[in-house]
């Protein structure tokens, strides 16, 4: 049955001076066939809807699919809604053309007509997409007991959810079970507070919906979220379960302070870091280690190892504090004693200043900004540390009996694309054909070895077995504003592994990582896809009998979504899918197609733009543009009335990296005479929110340009720039350099074959 | 989700606000967010670049606007204030006042309102450096997307916008609102105002004109601001050569603010580095206490100190402003080198801290002797997030409001499960 496409075209907000819309309804009625058009000049108002209803509503429906020449898909969405199951399509005369060219020019009307030629044809291609309808288990696993752990298990069970907690200890409680007190998080901050784990690790084991498996380990964990497979292996033996999603928690480790013998460590047992002297004050009174006597003076060495390009570069951000804490005990338990704390910058932020402040009203204790150089065994068998750099000039020697080094916070992270390109050239240093990737392989290898065997989640994942790191063996979320974001969808890491962190923010973390998991399942059982294109019901279908195993799409989803079978062929996973298109746009065969965004989709959309012929020198140049960045920028140059080329024509896509590189070639041999791909900065600190898609559309595009060559077409017809969303201002420029540039080289030689 | 079928109430629609909103309702919740101004972004729209990324925050809050219009269990109420608050965990009764826009959701944003308005009032949304008609939009991302009339700088009996507004979106004579709404759980995320400048005497904001605060420099240095993205020194509009960031302007000091803002000295950094890409040959100097920027901040610190950047640990005591020229002479200590220091400049930036928004917070809420908002141990139903509970920097405010979002969760009665 031919589809039935209502156009509605609006004249409101100065489209109806921009363009002639009479002619616009007569193309829809003629050339693009729709079962029904409307013009009104206000169509987001009650009787332009009203118009668009009457033919909705009757039996059967008059039109099955919505065109809605009007404003920006950005603009008026509160008044254009419409039931799920009908295709929607915006065409944008306002921002796009109305509001950025002249009116009524003959060139600005070709625009306004492309663009309806354009909507009309995606929707005529787009079918309304059903959810993935998948049994999904609402379970939370956390992995990981200490603090983080045992917060996101609890406040997980409390909104109701069944828990499983798993502790590769065989008691829960991580480093936070072994101090003496913890950091004043309450006014008036001053008091350092009592422990309090006790209770909660009670209150966990006792849980009736929490599963507590200690001295317990993942053996692997298959699936995907809502239905992820977990083999455990516990020290009763093996143990299955289906959980929906999974929070890590698996806390840090001390820096190993046997590197830093340059402060003395080794030397003496009296120079100890910050984590022993907490053990101690949990056990007892602190004493010398060396002969258990009473402390008279202690130097604490901050940002031992943390800070420092040779050890850990970033700052450990709690170890200002858990001094500051240990100077309280030292004394409760030594009240004569001298302390002195050397530091590069005291950090308590916020309230915890007051904490600061108030160990700097301690008489007795000593806080100066230096270096500490040396540290060095006296005859008697104290300690003399020398210190330079302070504030009094000339270097500062301290005689201690007892040196602290407060040492910093490592993840207990695993890289898991660094685990899995171990292992793929361990794979290759044995059956590889040739000498040379031999070769290559085990220096790879080589420099790799220090991941052997650090799994923590064992994903039966193609791209490695744990989250990816980010920098520092942090799984960090890169987003400042999203820093749940995970490349592993339903996997949240929380707590000190995922960035350094104090107990109280722990909590928080945790807290906020249930909630994603839970929110995860939720939406896993609603079909929904998560952050970003949150609530969308579309997933891709892979055609596999055509598939040639070339394992781009599986190589290049920056979600670990595809697996593969054992020929290479992709095996997907909807739940693990944030219907980015980064597959699509990898795929050689275009076999990859969501039921609202395809190949063929894009590729009739170019063919139905008017190309016109050589002698009218109307150029014509296609502009992709990641919708949720670069074509906002557009919107808003076209909010600020800027100007640019009337022979652009725009195509939004989800994401730079859905660009099928077929596209080009449609376009070029349509006679189409430059291409722009605008999409999000890429390198260190990339912006695109599906991670890699702008930088991989421009690996892409290193190869069609060499085509290009071959061809003897220009490769500067094709050009690749990164726009943030607030450069606006740069924006029609940007354009504007590029069609004069294009103009420049002339017609494209394939226009009218 | 079904909850107890009463909504979460989320007051203030900056980051913390918006974040709690959209993370409880996409788990299932129904959500009602609260917002004083006329759009949603809080400080957050008002920032150029964020550190340590540099990227624009625009990126995030058009994500964020669009989870919101994409789901059906958001209802944002802006010009919003909550007038008082009764009840208990998972059964609260709040009243909310709606103070009139002028404007009704027919408005399309067209902007001819605007274009007819003879008159023109101070643009908060630039900090008061610029100036809009009194029809305008708060700023052109804004959300929603719907002009406002500011009726305060009309001239009598003035009708220009009405009349040539086509779609009858405008109503002069609108009134205030008051809506009561039934809440199973309250989330306060009122944000943070910047501490007023003009206190620290010493300092000469407010007398000095070349002394300005980090807030204006940020919307000195943004493209949408009154300099379009060009930092100009407000007493001449020439480019600065030099420019002194004082850190700690009124915090860390037992007479203004006792604790440490948090974000000033990633702040500060990250707007040297403003400074640096405009002009690569202004002398910049940042007088600290301790620079404070903590995590993989400290790598941000340690590009953004070897571009060029003069660093003296010190307290500034004065500054002086020479009247020919209008550049300011700041007096500071140098500790590490134990001597005065005078160091001329052409603009000084004051790194003033944060001050929660706690004024007018309903009762129920506990504030500390600072007057940030609490969260005490146990505590059921009410929860405060992000910069109104202590002063921190924006992923530490969603990762907050996101956990705030949980608690909220298990007021809202049963589990999201029965969505």
């Amino acid at each position: 049955m031919p589809e039935k496409i209502g156009v509605y075209i609006c004249a409101g907000c100065g489209i109806g001076e921009a363009v002639d819309t009479a002619k616009l309804a007569k193309l829809a009625t003629g050339e693009l066939k729709a079962a029904s058009v409307q013009v009104h000049p206000y169509l987001c108002g009650p009787e332009g809807l009203a118009l668009i209803r009457q033919d909705l509503d009757g039996e059967p429906r008059k039109v099955d699919k919505i065109v809605l020449a009007a404003c920006s898909p950005r603009a008026k969405t509160e008044a254009f809604v419409f039931p799920s199951e009908l295709v929607v399509e915006r065409v944008n005369l306002r921002e796009h053309v109305a509001w950025c060219q002249p009116p009524g020019d003959e060139d600005t009307q070709m625009m306004a007509e492309d663009y309806l030629r354009m909507g009309v044809t995606k929707a005529q291609k787009a079918k309304a997409p059903a959810p993935a309808a998948e049994a999904v288990s609402r379970k939370i696993m956390v992995v990981g007991g200490g603090i983080a752990g045992l917060t996101a298990a609890l406040e997980a069970a409390a909104a109701g959810y069944e828990v499983l907690l798993i502790e590769k200890e065989p008691r829960l409680g991580g480093f936070l079970a072994s101090v003496r007190k913890r950091f004043p998080g309450q006014p008036p901050y001053i008091e350092l507070a009592a422990d309090g784990l006790k209770a909660r690790i009670e209150e966990a084991l006792y849980h009736p919906k929490i599963r507590v498996l200690t001295s317990t380990r993942i053996a692997r964990t298959d699936g995907q979220p809502g239905q992820f497979d977990v083999t455990l292996a516990t020290a009763e033996g093996e143990l299955a379960d289906r959980v929906g999603a999974i929070v890590m928690a698996t806390g840090w480790k001390p820096y190993d302070a046997t590197r830093l013998s340059h402060l003395g460590y080794g030397l003496s047992p009296d120079v100890i870091t910050g984590v022993e002297l907490e053990r101690m004050a949990a056990q007892g009174p602190i004493r010398r280690p060396s002969d258990g006597k009473p402390v008279s003076d202690v130097v604490f060495v901050q940002c031992a190892g943390s800070r420092d390009p040779e050890h850990l570069p970033y700052c450990s951000s709690v170890c200002c504090l858990a001094t500051l804490k240990q100077t309280r005990y030292i004394r409760e338990d030594s009240p004569e004693a001298k302390i002195y704390v050397i530091y590069k910058d005291i950090r308590t932020p916020g309230q915890y200043e007051r904490f600061y402040r108030a160990a700097q009203d301690d008489a007795l204790n000593f806080f100066t900004k230096g270096e500490v150089t040396r540290v060095e065994t006296l005859s008697d068998g104290r300690l003399a540390v020398t210190v330079t750099g302070t504030p009094l000039g000339a270097d500062l020697v301290i005689h201690a009996d007892l040196v602290v080094l407060a040492t910093g916070m490592v993840p207990n992270s695993a890289d898991g694309p660094a685990i899995r390109e171990l292992k793929d050239n361990q794979l290759k240093v044995l059956h590889s054909d040739s000498a040379a990737q031999r070769a290559e392989a085990a220096r790879r290898v080589e420099e790799l070895k220090h991941h052997e065997n650090t799994e923590i989640l064992n994903l039966g994942y193609r791209q490695g077995p744990d989250l990816p790191v980010l920098k520092y063996g942090f799984p960090d979320s890169h987003f400042i504003c999203f820093p749940y974001e995970t490349r592993r969808t339903a996997i949240y890491a929380a707590g000190a592994v995922r960035a350094p962190m104090d107990g109280a923010r722990a909590e928080e973390d945790a807290a906020g990582a249930a909630l994603k998991a839970i929110q995860a399942v939720e939406m896993a059982a609603r079909g929904e896809a998560v952050h970003p294109r949150a609530g969308d019901l579309s997933y891709p279908d892979f055609f596999l009998q055509r598939c040639t195993q070339c394992k781009r799409c599986t190589e290049e989803c920056p979600f670990g979504t595809l697996n593969e079978d054992a020929k290479g062929t992709p095996q997907f996973n909807v739940l693990r899918c944030r219907r980015c298109g980064i597959c699509m746009g990898a795929c050689p065969e275009r076999i990859i197609n969501f039921p609202n965004y395809s190949v063929d989709m894009i590729a009739a959309m170019i063919k139905s733009i008017e190309v016109p012929e050589e002698f009218e020198e109307k150029p014509r140049i296609l502009v992709f543009m990641c919708e949720n960045d670069a074509y906002p920028a557009l919107d808003l140059a076209g909010y600020h009335r800027r100007r640019y080329s009337t022979y652009v024509r725009v195509i939004p896509l989800r994401c730079l990296g859905s660009l099928n590189i077929v596209w080009i070639a449609d376009a070029l041999s349509r006679g189409i005479d430059g291409i722009l791909l605008l999409g999000c900065k890429f390198g260190e600190n990339y912006q695109c929110h599906f991670v890699s898609g702008s930088e991989l559309a421009n690996r892409r595009m290193t190869n069609v340009k060499e085509t290009l060559d071959r061809l003897r077409l220009e490769s500067e017809r094709l050009r690749l720039a990164e726009v943030a969303i607030n450069e606006y201002d740069r924006l029609p420029a940007l354009i504007d350099e590029f069609a004069s540039h294009v103009a420049e080289l002339g017609p494209n030689p394939y226009k009218g074959f | 989700m079904v909850e107890n079928g009463k909504p979460i109430l989320v007051i203030g629609g900056g980051m913390a606000g918006m974040t709690a909103a959209i993370e409880a309702a996409e788990a299932g919740a129904h959500v009602v967010l609260v917002e004083k101004e006329a759009s949603l972004g809080g400080r957050v729209a008002r920032t150029n670049l964020y550190f340590p990324k540099l990227c624009p925050p625009g990126c995030g809050l058009e994500i964020n606007f669009r989870r919101i219009k994409n789901n059906p269990r958001i209802e944002v109420l802006t010009l919003a204030s909550v007038e008082s608050l009764s009840g208990a965990p998972g059964d609260y009764e709040v009243r909310v006042k709606l103070a009139p826009r002028y404007v009704t959701s027919a408005c399309t944003a067209c902007g001819e309102c605007a274009r007819v308005c003879p008159a023109e009032r101070s643009d908060e949304f630039n900090l008061g450096l610029s100036r809009t008609k009194a029809a305008y939009l708060p700023h052109a991302m804004a959300y929603p997307a719907y002009y406002v009339i500011d009726r305060a700088a009309c001239p009598d009996g003035c009708t220009a916008c009405q009349e040539a507004c086509r779609y009858n979106a405008i109503e002069l004579d609108q009134r205030e609102e008051q809506r009561t709404y039934r809440a199973s759980a309250v989330i306060a995320a009122t944000g943070w105002s910047p501490y007023d400048a003009t206190r620290i005497e010493n300092l000469g904001y407010g007398r000095l004109k070349n002394v300005v605060t980090n807030v204006i420099l940020e919307r000195l240095a943004a493209p949408s601001g009154p300099t379009g993205g060009r930092i100009l020194r407000p007493s001449d509009g020439k480019p600065p050569e030099s420019v002194v960031f004082i850190q700690c302007a009124g915090s860390r000091d037992e007479n203004h603010l006792p604790y440490c803002s948090a974000v000033c000295c990633a702040a500060s950094l990250k707007q040297a580095t403003y400074v640096r890409s405009l002009y690569p040959e202004a002398r910049i100097t940042i007088f600290y206490i301790d620079i404070r920027t903590p995590g993989r901040l400290e790598d941000f610190y340690r590009q953004a100190a070897a571009g060029g950047i003069e660093l003296i640990k010190g307290k500034a005591a004065k500054i002086e402003e020479d009247a020919a020229t209008g550049d300011l002479v700041v007096t500071a200590e140098d500790v590490m080198n134990g001597r005065r220091t005078a160091v001329r400049a052409s603009l000084v930036v004051l790194a003033t801290g944060i001050v929660p928004n706690t004024e007018g917070l309903p009762a129920g809420f506990a504030r500390d002797e600072f007057r940030f908002a609490v969260n005490p141990p146990g505590l059921k139903g009410l929860y405060a997030a992000g910069c109104v509970r202590r002063p921190e920097e924006v992923s530490a405010t969603v990762q907050d409001a996101t956990a705030a979002a949980l608690k909220a969760l298990q007021c809202a009665g049963r589990s999201a499960r029965h969505a």
